[in-house]
């Protein structure tokens, strides 16, 4: 971690996992959307629209993830002032954002022929609709500064309350409405959705990862990038 | 703790000798109550039905309003700087300045609140839950409001951005507030949902005030 906080070395590094990184998401997305599209076979409930689920789940993980990734990232900024902790959590703020948008619609789309509506008040739906505006307002509260480090302390600051505050909204909107269907991967005593379903959707969730990083590196470096170019251009040091 | 009791004491003076806030939000609130029936429909039966709800929002809406003017002016003028060199540690002095801004702001919408109840026909059976869960809920809206003004200090568009962050962390007190108040207009036991409500605010109480001094320690840098 220390040696990662000399920039250039981060460059360096980055610049030869890249491509392993974007060329894996490739071959995982690929490989699982060929599995979720044409092998995996229809639901006897929710026929060809289980299909969604490909999409949709995965996005949904990842978007926590990179909500804990951005907090976590965020944490080690403000602790040990780690250069490159600040570049990750908000690199990472937009493509949480969009991961999220991502399992909204898709839910959305998939709400619409299973439940005849577009949109349901439920509890897992809404929290994820929070989840969205908490990254909204990281993002504008890093832009919203004439002095650049100081959006990006605030909006450190930020997300670590957010992360703090998740649960609390999590089980507060919970209790609010339960009506969704409960959790039906992550289990105790083993997952309850078919296997000739589990197999596509892992497959995906890995594809995910992978793009994820990818375009977590791919931002990180046009940060580092944008920063450099700035210090040629306006002098500073 | 002198010191403590001084900083309130003066947040408290400047409030009310400057132009009123606590009015203000109260006027906000009630109007902002009023105009329900206007889009709803006069109906009781509707009224009622969604007059915790109502209340709750324009509480929350109203205290948010108020949130700006919480370090806001002491920013501008400087008096900041002065504050942050007091022997007394940041963290309970953003604890003062919340007691204060609640005392002139959550208080007031408290008092309020069972008047404003009755004209939108809520049960009168879950008046007395209502008036304590505003009492725990309010209090927890002036200190993440605390933390989310202290962060959006000398922002463009500050206002704005200040909803945006804090809206969603107050969904928790909405959710809860008007469960307590339903719960007991309703005929069901409010208890639950107030020990939650005070959990809420023991938890802010306890957090709040660090968050918000890291934010200030950062305004100033």
């Amino acid at each position: 971690m220390p040696r990662l906080a000399n920039p250039s070395q981060f460059m360096k590094l980055s610049a030869a996992l890249m491509p392993w990184c974007a060329a894996a998401a490739a071959l995982f997305l690929g490989a699982g959307l060929y599995l979720a599209l044409f092998v995996a076979p229809p639901d006897y409930q929710q026929g060809e629209s289980v299909r969604i689920m490909y999409v949709h789940v995965p996005a949904a993980w990842l978007a926590s993830l990179a909500y804990a990734l951005m907090a976590g990232a965020s944490a080690v900024g403000l602790i040990w002032r780690h250069p490159l902790a600040h570049v990750a959590a908000e690199s990472a703020a937009p493509l949480g954002a969009g991961f999220t948008l991502i399992c909204l619609v898709s839910g959305s789309l998939w709400g619409e022929p299973m439940w005849g509506t577009w949109w349901v008040w439920d509890a897992r739906l809404t929290s994820v609709l929070v989840l969205f505006f908490l990254y909204l307002g990281f993002i504008a509260l890093e832009h919203a500064f004439d002095d650049r480090s100081r959006g990006t302390r605030a909006a450190a600051i930020l997300a670590v309350v957010g992360v703090i505050n998740l649960p609390i909204i999590k089980f507060s909107v919970d209790w609010w409405n339960t009506l969704h269907q409960k959790e039906s991967v992550f289990r105790l005593d083993g997952p309850t959705i078919a296997p000739s379903l589990l197999w596509p959707l892992l497959v995906m969730a890995v594809g995910f990862l992978f793009f994820f990083a990818t375009l977590l590196l791919l931002r990180m470096r046009a940060a580092l990038l944008e920063a450099r170019l700035r210090a040629l251009t306006f002098g500073n040091p | 703790m002198n010191a403590f009791a001084a900083l309130v004491g003066r947040d408290l003076k400047l409030a009310f000798r400057q132009g009123g806030d606590w009015a203000n939000v109260a006027a906000f609130f009630a109007l902002a109550v009023i105009l329900f029936p206007f889009g709803v429909g006069p109906e009781p039966e509707l009224l009622a039905r969604i007059s915790a709800g109502v209340l709750w929002v324009a509480a929350l809406l109203a205290a948010l309003l108020s949130l700006e003017r919480l370090f806001q002016s002491d920013w501008e003028d400087g008096s900041l700087e002065a504050l942050v060199l007091m022997p007394l540690p940041l963290e309970l002095q953003a604890l003062a300045k919340c007691l204060a801004h609640w005392l002139a702001t959550g208080l007031p919408l408290t008092v309020i609140a069972p008047l404003l109840a009755l004209v939108l026909h809520f049960n009168s059976a879950g008046m007395v839950s209502l008036v304590l869960a505003m009492l725990l809920g309010t209090p927890v809206l002036s200190l993440i409001g605390a933390v989310g003004a202290a962060l959006t200090l000398g922002a463009r568009r500050g206002g704005v951005l200040l909803s945006l962050l804090v809206l969603p962390l107050y969904i928790p007190v909405l959710i809860f507030g008007v469960a307590a108040s339903e719960a007991a207009s309703m005929g069901f036991a409010a208890r639950p949902h107030l020990l939650l409500l005070a959990a809420l605010l023991l938890a802010a109480l306890a957090l709040a005030p660090w968050a918000a001094a890291a934010a200030l320690r950062q305004a100033m840098e």
